[in-house]
């Protein structure tokens, strides 16, 4: 079925992708990676072991789609510091969680959407020039954390705040600029609902 | 052979600069984590990250993603600061948006 991952007897999970869907994919995923990128701190280094200590940023990403998915650790969006000292040391320790942890966490998300690149380009091309993507479980755990950050992706940019934003997006006209974009959101959310399902324990 | 003096006792200069910026102030209260609600994440994969991550049951696991997403926020798990560090980074690496802090119930 078009869009919908099955499960694979044995582990895994494979869908049916037509060039299409496969160019779309691969072209988002190769964006996130640009937007990604390696992040401030550690660009002028080509040591390994010198990246490996590098210290990541102490300030959150300016761009909306990095702040959501780098967020501050130590802010709860819905309790008001008692104090403004309060607020301080709490921006203080969100950096300091920042300098060790999103380096890491930008690397992992690379790889997931590596992944998404590399077994895209192992496919086949089927006799209609679609293919059949199969993953194993790993992949399909890479592929599962790089759709969500996609639609993460995606949806920041559609400015996707609250569940009635999303009833919104339905509901737009055609010719409304940001249509393929949430038809594209949309797709995802599909392929990695169905995903899921098959790696459900 | 004289008796052995023992060397006076060494005074280890504690520096504890260092340590007390990260001293919490009141150390026997846990940390929690609490993963907040979003309109992207789809319930059926922040279920699967609680299962994967937290070794949740399926009924515990969607108790909690229907707490996030009823009541906006949920307390995922609890314990020192270091493991809720961890538990909140692993979430970020999901792509759930959490946060720690002291549980001052």
């Amino acid at each position: 079925m078009p869009g919908h991952f099955e499960p694979l007897p044995g582990g895994g999970a494979a869908v049916a992708l037509d060039d299409v869907e496969i160019s779309i994919i691969r072209s988002l995923a190769v964006q996130l990676l640009e937007l990604i990128g390696p992040g401030p701190g550690e660009d002028a280094s080509d040591d390994p072991l010198a990246e490996l200590f590098a210290e990541g940023p102490s300030e959150p990403p300016k761009d909306p789609v990095l702040r959501r998915l780098f967020p501050d650790a130590y802010s709860d969006p819905e309790q008001v510091p008692d104090s403004p000292g309060q607020a301080e040391e709490n921006r203080e320790y969100s950096s300091e969680f920042r300098r060790y942890t999103e380096n890491d966490l930008r690397a992992g998300k690379r790889e997931s959407a590596l992944a998404v690149v590399r077994t895209l380009d192992g496919l086949t091309p089927a006799g209609d020039g679609g293919a059949i993507l199969k993953l194993s479980a790993e992949d399909s755990r890479q592929w599962l954390g790089a759709l969500n950050d996609l639609r993460l992706a995606i949806g920041s940019r559609l400015e996707i705040t609250d569940e009635d934003d999303t009833d919104d997006l339905y509901r737009l006209p055609d010719e409304d600029p940001r249509k393929p974009m949430v038809m594209a959101y949309l797709w995802l959310g599909g392929l990695q609902e169905t995903l899921v399902s098959t790696l459900m324990p | 052979m004289g008796p052995v003096t023992s060397p006076a006792p060494l005074e280890i200069e504690r520096t504890e600069s260092a340590e007390e910026v990260f001293a919490v102030p009141e150390p026997d209260v846990p940390w929690v984590t609490i993963v907040h609600n979003d309109p992207v994440n789809l319930m059926s994969y922040v279920t699967y990250v609680f299962q994967a991550y937290f070794g949740y049951s399926k009924h515990k696991a969607t108790k909690l993603m229907l707490d996030v997403h009823h009541k906006g926020r949920a307390v995922v798990s609890s314990g020192s600061r270091e493991e809720m560090e961890r538990d909140v980074q692993a979430m970020h690496g999901y792509g759930l948006w959490a946060t720690l802090q002291q549980d001052r119930k």
